[in-house]
């Protein structure tokens, strides 16, 4: 979705009177862009009165803000302590290789990000991914290829 | 009297399919005409992981567990249990799971998996909100006399007097006083919290209706991680049911206290769980922590006074103050009185939420309720406590009680309760090494000792692990570790060292091997594999061959499979999949 400035402004007077509503502010654009657009920082700025440095400060401090659009799927590979004793950095790393892009990063294509993500509180059933919202347990580099090769192929077809 | 079918729905229950069997229990009821005779209750997850736990409870038959649930066997309970009378025996859960739930206290964890969550009546059925009549008619000296006598300590890791952080809340000068729940439970391996607000929110919310009554405070916040979005959906929707019965928003007749609630979303960083940082961070700021005193007692959220408990201390609160400090601290040791849910993970064979009296020794924890290792054929090597805060403790400290001091005496710390066991095949160096990655990440940066001391104990474990490691490493980890732990400004840095020093002090042979000989003795570390097979041991079951994702692996039928390096990306999944050790 496109980033409309008076739709932006529109949060933005919900949150002007409001103590600490930078954070909540920032989390409601990214839930209806996906991503907190760079244009936005400056209509914050100026409305809010605080510096661009300061809200680029929270942005890139808190691992759930993105200044980029993600792909269409994102898929989020735990990296908890009993996924990673159950071989989740593994899986990380082939997924890695396989998709051609480091954390936080997205394919060329737009259509997969890869995240790590430091617990998800399933560690019944470890090593865990997520894509999008879909859980999938008890992870083997074999599952998560074909899961890839899965919704790939959907994207061809 | 109807059929009750309580059907966990958790992040664990849903993550395993527990939305479908719902659906598909609701058709089937549908189809045969049953819907008016059942009520389907969607409880949190009870804290074992088990797939999806259905249970029916019948006049007739009384209560039957199910586990391991698909929607494929719904129709099947339906027709036998809910229509002939006959529980399904196959269906049934076993022995584990009798023994998983006997050798617990369920004090914090009792509604868990028992009640709606979404259904305040549900909780008030159960004596919910029966604590707040009797606060107020005890008043504010007398609930925190009540809390101090039952020895309550903060479940959230340091273990302070829950008492003592109310007095000094209420006693500061300063108008108005704020009361934060700590939900921003960021140790990887740790869920309890999670699992509370999920299954229990109420309980949370009347802990700290009596918290802001006892200290003076009017107005509360829940700063909760945005990983948990279940949890936050349901402590919104547990807030607006407390308002609506007049427990929030509203003063209390005839006593002048009104207090309420908001929910305040994390953005993801770990240090926003040191109290100081986690004001920061409810302010609009960036999560960095400042230097105590002034503590937040003193000067909290916008620089008044301010009383932080954790999610599972606040949980305890409406049992001390309904049933007496007598009876809880009936419960625990000398030091540490009541129970401590533990998260237990790893290779152990029931993983979940484990609620135990302190005082219970970790053998009692892993072989009692966790059933023992999971490959019964595998050996324990160690069991790490705490998260990036802990430590790795051997097999001889298994005897070790859990309470506050003796677990902070082996070196770990009691943390907010994550428990993952380890066999032969996890590396203590690799250990070492995961945790203190996570802590470089999640470090904010304003102290020096914790953004460079830890980076450069970080690179010093990728040398040793990658096999370029030489003895002076280890002195050099040690001697930085102490620095990190006596100068970091707050209790991410203090504590961050933990899990590399216990690895140091616990399993030295293994940081040998690595050192000297150049192997990793539990063929973790890739670097110092040669990915080849032993014929010795090899089987030739092909199992390598099926896993290996580079086509590096050949192998036919009755022949010993043969790894091409020049394929081979090192992945360890040959390693994984091999059960005789025939890949070196």
């Amino acid at each position: 979705m496109e980033p409309v400035v008076s739709d932006i402004k529109k949060m933005i007077r919900k949150y002007r009177d409001r103590k600490g509503a930078l954070i909540p502010l920032l989390q409601d654009i990214q839930s209806v862009y996906g991503y907190v657009p760079r244009g936005s920082v400056e209509l914050i700025s100026r409305e809010l009165s605080v510096y661009p440095v300061e809200i680029y400060g929270i942005l890139t401090f808190y691992s759930q803000f993105y200044l980029a659009p993600r792909g269409r799927h994102v898929i989020r590979v735990c990296q908890g302590t009993a996924c990673h004793v159950m071989g989740g950095k593994e899986i990380l790393d082939y997924l890695s290789d396989k998709l051609g892009i480091g954390e936080g990063e997205t394919t060329e294509d737009g259509v997969f990000s890869l995240e790590r993500v430091a617990c998800l509180g399933c560690c019944g059933m470890a090593p865990v991914v997520v894509i999008g919202s879909d859980f999938y347990g008890n992870c083997t580099i074999r599952k998560v290829e074909e899961l890839v090769d899965k919704l790939r192929s959907g994207k061809a077809g | 009297m109807k059929i009750k079918i309580l059907i966990c729905m958790g992040t664990s229950g849903l993550s395993a399919g527990a939305e479908k069997v719902e659906r598909v229990l609701r058709d089937e009821l549908e189809r045969h005409g049953l819907t008016d005779r059942c009520e389907i209750v969607k409880t949190g997850d009870r804290g074992l992981f088990r797939d999806v736990l259905v249970d029916v409870i019948s006049p007739a038959r009384g209560r039957v567990t199910y586990e391991y649930i698909k929607p494929e066997n719904v129709p099947l309970i339906v027709e036998s249990h809910l229509l002939g009378g006959e529980p399904v025996e196959k269906l049934r859960a076993g022995e584990d799971y009798e023994r998983f739930f006997s050798g617990q206290t369920r004090i914090v964890l009792a509604n868990c998996g028992e009640i709606d969550p979404e259904n305040i009546d549900d909780y008030m059925e159960r004596g919910g909100y029966g604590a707040l009549k009797r606060a107020f008619d005890m008043g504010p000296d007398r609930v925190i006399e009540e809390v101090r006598k039952s020895g309550l300590r903060g479940r959230g890791g340091a273990g302070f007097p829950t008492a003592s952080k109310w007095e000094f809340c209420r006693n500061a000068g300063g108008e108005p006083k704020y009361v934060v729940c700590n939900a921003d439970e960021g140790d990887p391996g740790a869920f309890m919290d999670r699992s509370i607000l999920e299954g229990d929110p109420h309980s949370v919310i009347e802990g700290m209706i009596v918290a802001g009554y006892a200290a003076g405070a009017d107005e509360g916040y829940v700063y909760c991680r945005a990983e948990y979005p279940l949890a936050i959906k349901r402590l919104k929707g547990a807030i607006s049911q407390a308002r609506a019965k007049g427990f929030l928003g509203r003063p209390v007749p005839g006593s002048g206290f009104s207090f309420d609630v908001s929910v305040k979303e994390g953005a993801g960083a770990f240090v926003c769980g040191e109290e100081t940082a986690l004001i920061a961070s409810i302010e609009g700021h960036r999560g960095m922590p400042r230097a105590r005193p002034p503590f937040p007692a003193q000067e909290g959220l916008w620089g008044k006074p301010t009383l932080i408990n954790n999610v599972e201390t606040l949980a305890n609160i409406s049992h001390i103050i309904t049933k007496g400090a007598e009876w809880f601290s009936s419960t625990g040791t000398e030091g540490s009185r009541g129970t401590k849910v533990f998260a237990l993970a790893g290779k152990v064979k029931n993983t979940g939420l484990v609620e135990v009296p302190m005082g219970t020794t970790i053998r009692g924890l892993i072989y009692g309720p966790g059933g023992g290792m999971a490959d019964p054929d595998a050996s324990f090597k160690g069991v790490q406590i705490g998260g990036p805060s802990g430590g790795c403790l051997p097999e001889s400290l298994l005897d070790t009680p859990i309470d506050y001091e003796s677990i902070t005496r082996t070196g770990a710390i009691m943390g907010s309760g994550g428990m993952i066991v380890m066999d032969e095949r996890t590396c203590m160096a690799d250990m070492a090494k995961f945790f203190l990655d996570f802590t470089v990440t999640e470090s904010c940066g304003k102290c020096v000792p914790c953004r460079v001391g830890l980076k450069r104990m970080l690179e010093v474990l990728e040398r040793i692990t990658e096999g370029r490691g030489r003895e002076e490493h280890i002195t050099f980890l040690r001697d930085m570790g102490a620095v990190v732990k006596s100068t970091a400004l707050c209790g991410l840095g203090n504590t961050a060292p933990n899990p590399v020093l216990t690895t140091i002090k616990y399993f030295p042979e293994e940081y040998q091997a690595h050192v000297k000989d150049r192997v990793c003795p539990s063929l973790v570390c890739p670097e110092l594999l040669e990915f080849e097979v032993i014929e010795e041991n090899c089987v030739k079951c092909g199992k390598c061959f099926a896993a290996c994702p580079a086509g590096a692996i050949t192998w036919k039928k009755g022949e010993y499979a043969v790894i091409d390096k020049e394929k081979c990306v090192k992945c360890r999944a040959c390693i994984n999949a091999c059960g005789f050790r025939a890949i070196k």
